[in-house]
């Protein structure tokens, strides 16, 4: 390979996979680099675990190439499996063994002893918080519990490139907290990570790039900063107390966001609206409050309030012009 | 260490994971990492295929129960009739009856492979750098246990009912141990109906056909002679009936080289040809 290449951790070429006459993933074109959280960011059927399959060795591609560390993910696969792990979106574990069984089996099919892979087996246990449950069946777990394990499984030997595929999906929120903490500290140690996620929230707690995918193509690709200055800093969204009164909230909303399009929510009392471009957001809070002020002139009564980041729903809509098809389940960002 | 004395998930606080004691696992070993060779894999799942077995006991009915059903059934039923006696008979029998229960557990192989690799857990298995064929060698190895539990079965009820065997120990074993080659080598086809049918009931009814007429038209309950010569042909040059003459001569103090070179022929060409189908569909699946 080219002295470039040794610089990124994963290079991907024109990238196919199809499902009869379904592409998948359709000519993805991506270079990350090493050392960082890249988020992969898309709804339901996006493609994103098609994709990180291909690159963790458990799908051969239909078309384009693929490069792990300047390794070819199809012929040189061992190479590639000898420096990557992935935790996938259902838990790669098995179920009717002892989480500390199911560490120790893995430690021992990466090549250490019976007693160094016990050894490390309980280190690992006990610094994910798991020692209480050592001994009982993983299927007996709590979702946040399955998914500590299965990371931990997935760094029993600390990998160069960690795939975590939708790591949160279906966590509660302290479970999330736990997940993130973890990816911190894994990035920290110089692990590089590929995380796919459905939450724009998560992408921009932890990734330093993003690329976002939507039918297999990539979309957008770009720093934090610049994903969310194509988009807009936020959107407000309201519920009031009466329906009937939506229309005039519309209106009102509309002068004072400077035309920024709103949107009626299925909710008949609610509805939502993008706010201003200002990058670091302090120029929308200011037409948020304006906006309400507004609104309370109007006497138009207010049940709810918030002001929080763009959705993904919305991400989409300012990357394609269209709703993401599959956004409907896609949940809202946060409050 | 922080608070690690929770039993509930709910429990432990948002801190809970503890970032220092991760980072210091994190901190990669110097030097090389180490890599588990073919025969540390193989051997590493058939400990998970033990571990199996330890914590769902009830797996192991098949062959327990199973085969004791089996040899009272049939040394009852036929015995009178085909040798005069349940004691000739089962002096005839057991061997067979050994043979015939065995090469059905073995079946359930392809059934266990089906049902455990719908789930996430050979997701990971593929993603490590480890001699492909290992996962399915383990299980093999696991089930070795399992055919070893229901020759011993078998072979106590058989001493309890009055088979006795002119080999002695040693004949005996000799025949468990052919009996063990050809099962292992026998069950590379389940592992591919494992891996080729898409739901657990199509591997079963696929499988059934298989072994049925297989074990059935064989020299396991009588002697080919009394047979039509169309099917005297098929059941003379059965791996089944190579294998049940082989391990009849063993135990009864013979040396049947003829059936037991048939029978480990048989066993090579059964692994060559459904070795590598499976590891290729293993490979796509």
């Amino acid at each position: 390979m080219t002295a470039g290449s040794s610089a990124a951790a994963i290079e991907t070429e024109g990238l196919v996979k199809t499902y009869g006459d379904k592409r998948a993933v359709d000519g993805i074109d991506l270079v990350i680099p090493q050392g960082m959280v890249y988020g992969v960011l898309g709804p339901n059927g996006a493609g994103k675990t098609t994709f990180v399959k291909m690159l963790a060795t458990l799908l051969r591609p239909d078309g384009g190439q693929a490069r792990v560390f300047g390794r070819d993910v199809v012929r040189e696969a061992d190479e590639v499996r000898a420096r990557v792990s992935l935790t996938g979106q259902y838990a790669s574990l098995d179920e009717d063994l002892t989480g500390a069984e199911n560490l120790v089996l893995l430690g021992r099919l990466l090549g250490h002893g019976k007693k160094a892979a016990r050894e490390r087996a309980a280190q690992m246990l006990q610094a994910f918080v798991l020692t209480e449950a050592a001994d009982r069946q993983v299927k007996t777990y709590s979702g946040g519990m399955r998914r500590r394990l299965d990371i931990a499984a997935s760094i029993l030997n600390t990998p160069d490139l960690l795939f975590l595929d939708e790591p949160t999906t279906g966590l509660d929120p302290r479970s999330r907290n736990q997940v993130w903490e973890i990816v911190r500290a894994i990035v920290g140690q110089g692990t590089t990570v590929l995380l796919t996620t459905q939450y724009l929230d998560e992408a921009d707690q932890l990734a330093s790039r993003i690329a976002v995918i939507d039918s297999g193509k990539v979309i957008a690709e770009g720093t934090k900063g610049e994903l969310k200055a194509s988009v807009g800093a936020g959107s407000v969204h309201l519920r009031l107390r009466d329906a009937a009164q939506r229309p005039d909230a519309e209106r009102v909303l509309e002068l004072c966001l400077d035309g920024m399009p709103v949107q009626l929510d299925p909710d008949p009392f609610a509805l939502t609206a993008r706010v201003g471009a200002g990058a670091d957001g302090s120029g929308a809070a200011e037409l948020a409050s304006r906006a309400l002020a507004e609104l309370a002139r109007a006497h138009i009564a207010v049940d709810t309030f918030s002001l929080g980041q763009p959705s993904l729903d919305e991400v989409f809509l300012a990357l394609t012009g269209d709703g993401a098809g599959s956004g409907r389940s896609v949940q809202e960002a946060m409050a | 260490m922080s608070t690690a004395t929770k039993t509930e998930d709910r429990s432990d606080g948002p801190a809970g994971v503890s970032t220092e004691s991760l980072t210091a696992l994190l901190v990669a070993p110097a030097g090389k990492r180490p890599r588990a060779g073919a025969a540390a894999a193989s051997t590493a799942f058939g400990w998970r295929a033990m571990l199996k077995i330890k914590h769902v006991p009830e797996q192991l009915f098949d062959v327990t129960a199973m085969p004791i059903m089996f040899v009272l059934m049939f040394t009852y039923l036929f015995g009178g009739a085909l040798a005069g006696s349940t004691e000739e008979y089962i002096q005839f029998l057991l061997p067979g009856i050994l043979v015939m229960s065995i090469i059905m557990t073995t079946m359930y192989t392809g059934i266990s492979i089906n049902v455990d690799i719908a789930k996430g857990v050979f997701d990971r298995f593929k993603t490590l750098p480890i001699w492909r064929p290992a996962p399915m060698v383990g299980y093999l190895l696991g089930d070795m246990l399992r055919y070893t539990v229901a020759a011993a079965v078998i072979l106590t009820v058989g001493l309890i009912l009055g088979f006795r065997p002119d080999g002695g120990p040693v004949g005996v074993l000799a025949g468990v141990a052919l009996l063990l080659v050809f099962s292992f080598a026998f069950s590379w086809v389940w592992t591919m109906f494992g891996l080729l049918l898409r739901t657990e009931k199509t591997v079963m009814g696929v499988s059934m056909m298989v072994i049925f007429p297989l074990s059935f038209l064989s020299n396991v309950f009588v002697d080919p002679k009394t047979m039509p010569g169309w099917l005297q042909a098929f059941v003379n040059n059965s791996p089944v009936t190579h294998l049940c003459e082989a391990v009849r001569g063993l135990m009864a103090g013979g040396r049947p080289s003829a059936d037991i070179a048939w029978t480990l022929g048989w066993a090579g060409l059964l692994l060559l040809v459904f070795g590598p189908v499976t590891m290729r569909l293993y490979a796509r699946r």
